[in-house]
């Protein structure tokens, strides 16, 4: 807590009388939105907060910028290739002289919208296997053998080998784009539920033991209330804090995936993309690697970041400190 | 002990199975056909002849039967045979990758040492930096160099390792010459100079898988370290006059040691999967490149049998780190 409001207590006179000795010792604080407290020890955390800022910043750049920016990442300028950085191209140009910077917003919308989606289906997935193992006793049994399954295989190999597998259909149905997109982001969320899976079945496990849930079944609420009334508010802490990492395993995994040329397709920047294809002008024009590769990794390290307070914010004994 | 050993192992069985089955069945159902890199003049007959002889006409479930008893039976007979000499090996069919016509086994075999090497020797040194910089940084929490030393290890958790590939490639190798960015497996350790070639290229590969698993090592050892900083017995041992040296070195590290351990037996088949794409940056040609040219060709023997491989790693090294823990923390054992 940075500066909690103190003020002298008010309203003693209308507390119970065995509550006042205890009450005086407490100085009295006007009821606040817990939300705040958290914002409050979220600041506290340099990291979290750089991290915060980039992530903003990273986001206006790719989704704004191009309002701005507004040369288009896929126009050639042949005369203008292979220009370093300068007042015209901020970032360079490349091979065939379409503006870097251009693309480095293109590339990091796919990517952007590439880690948050596919970061949504995995919470998705591992929030209702988790509260359902975690609820139901008769589910728990075959729900965690699967989890356990699927952190046995090998993701990697697996990842590349549907990609491969599902790419010309996918392509057909929905377009090149479309179909390569939904392909990586349901591939990467259905292959990464398991962390949050395990942790929030173990959150249920242990609040179901609690008071407040045997009162309010004896009051005869149906399971589907008590979980979205109950449950499901009390675990938001983990699952917010694995939605993070959430993010960061995705745009790592998606460019990766593009980096070993299984990703997106060539003409269709994503910032794994634009890495991989500059890394066949190392020897001529090293610096082309850096853009893509330190967009993805201050994403990456401020999303980690967000992450690391998000953890120390939500978790009560120390927020409480 | 024994017998939890001997009940995970058995528990183990039905996964791998089921796992390998869903390998089979995915790599199978791709529309990859074993006879479309042959010439075109072969005629559509002998085309039919191959693919019987190749067995992809028949039932997936015979099909995959066929490849679990050559997985499981054969295969590693074939691979005694080869080591030791003994004429044990049955003389059935085996596992015949489709770009090479020769077993996957000995292409396996053949790039194993390169993959193994690197991935090794980077684990290691990646153990042997993490280490001293957990144990520092939790006793002298909060101090500048644990703060440095959190910042590292989140700058190399967060950046993916085919940046640092790169960069390394741009600094080391474009920049300054002084390493060269193409591992070269066809190089042999016989003299001084030589070895001196082969520790300039093995450098920046291990140097870059091994910052990356430091990261994650420090990470868990400081955590662990500072879990048993605070606890009872350290104050007992400060108490009878032991010397700060024992106290940290001997009784905290030890019982830290505890789950840092096992993080590193689980890690270990990660390690593998990521050195897929260290691989590729510098050019080793590994099993993880192995795949990627497999996955590339449709060679679906090969890319079976490698992810069968990697998931053999996964189980058998999540077995050994449940079995570690047993064995190292006498209070948590499972019967």
């Amino acid at each position: 807590m940075t500066e909690p409001v103190k003020q002298p207590l008010a309203i003693s006179g209308a507390t119970p009388a065995g509550a006042a000795p205890l009450m005086e010792m407490e100085t009295y604080r006007p009821p606040r939105n817990q939300w705040w407290d958290v914002w409050d020890q979220f600041k506290t955390h340099k990291g979290a907060l750089f991290g915060l800022g980039f992530f903003i910043f990273a986001l206006l750049f790719v989704y704004l910028g191009p309002l701005i920016w507004t040369i288009d990442a896929g126009y050639i300028d042949i005369r203008a290739r292979n220009e370093g950085p300068s007042w015209v191209h901020p970032m360079g140009t490349d091979q065939l002289g379409r503006d870097t910077m251009a693309r480095m917003m293109a590339g990091g919308q796919t990517s952007i919208a590439v880690g948050l989606t596919a970061m949504l289906i995995s919470l998705v997935a591992g929030t209702l296997i988790g509260v359902v193992a975690g609820y139901f006793r008769r589910m728990d049994g075959i729900l965690m053998r699967l989890t356990d399954l699927f952190l046995a295989l090998p993701l990697l190999p697996l990842l590349l080998v549907i990609i491969m597998l599902c790419r010309d259909q996918l392509r057909n149905a929905f377009g090149p784009e479309g179909g390569i997109f939904i392909l990586i982001v349901v591939i990467i969320g259905l292959t990464s539920w398991m962390q949050t899976a395990r942790v929030v079945r173990g959150d249920v496990l242990a609040l179901k033991e609690r008071e407040f849930v045997l009162a309010a079944k004896s009051i005869g609420t149906p399971s589907r209330r008590m979980i979205t009334r109950h449950i499901l508010p009390n675990v938001m802490s983990p699952i917010m804090v694995s939605a993070t990492l959430g993010i960061a395993n995705a745009i790592i995994t998606e460019s990766a995936l593009s980096f070993l040329g299984l990703g997106f397709p060539s003409d269709f920047p994503t910032w794994g993309r634009l890495l991989f294809d500059a890394t066949d002008w190392l020897q001529s024009h090293p610096e082309r690697v850096i853009w893509p590769g330190l967009a993805i990794s201050l994403t990456v390290l401020s999303v980690n970041y967000i992450g690391d307070g998000l953890r120390d914010a939500l978790d009560p004994r120390i927020r409480g400190r | 002990m024994l017998t939890y050993t001997i009940r995970r192992l058995v528990l183990a069985i039905p996964t791998l199975l089921f796992i390998s089955f869903i390998i089979f069945l995915i790599v199978k159902l791709s529309p990859s056909d074993p006879t479309a890199g042959l010439p075109l003049t072969i005629p559509p007959e002998v085309r039919e002849q191959i693919r019987e002889s190749l067995g992809v006409n028949q039932p997936v479930l015979i099909q995959y039967f066929r490849w679990l008893q050559m997985m499981v039976w054969s295969e590693p007979l074939h691979m005694i045979e080869g080591w030791t000499g003994w004429q044990i090996a049955p003389d059935g069919p085996r596992i015949i990758s489709y770009q090479t016509r020769s077993p996957v086994m000995d292409l396996i075999a053949q790039r194993m040492p390169q993959t193994l090497w690197v991935v090794g020797v980077s684990y290691i040194v990646g153990i042997m930096i993490a280490l001293p910089i957990g144990i520092i940084s939790a006793y002298r929490q909060y101090s500048w160099f644990d703060q440095i030393g959190t910042f590292i290890s989140m700058l190399g958790f967060s950046v993916p390792t085919f940046f640092t590939g790169v960069l390394f490639i741009v600094i080391f190798a474009v920049n300054l010459g002084w390493f060269p960015s193409v591992y070269d497996t066809t190089l042999e350790v016989t003299d001084w100079d030589s070895f001196i070639l082969q520790l300039k290229q093995i450098i920046m590969p291990v140097m870059v898988l091994g910052l990356f698993n430091a990261s994650q090592i420090s990470r868990f050892m400081r955590a662990s370290m500072l879990d048993n900083l605070n606890q009872d017995y350290v104050r007992t041992a400060r108490a009878k006059g032991l010397t700060e040296k024992v106290v940290v070195l001997v009784h905290v590290l030890r019982n830290s040691m505890i789950p840092v351990v096992t993080v590193i037996a689980l890690n270990i088949p990660a390690v593998f999967g990521g050195a897929i794409i260290t691989e590729q940056v510098f050019k080793v040609n590994g099993i993880g490149q192995l795949l990627i040219i497999a996955i590339q060709g449709g060679d679906v023997p090969v890319v079976q049998t490698v992810s069968f491989i990697f998931a053999v790693l996964i189980v058998l090294f999540n077995l050994m780190a449940d079995v570690l823990y047993g064995v190292l923390d006498p209070r948590i054992r499972y019967d």
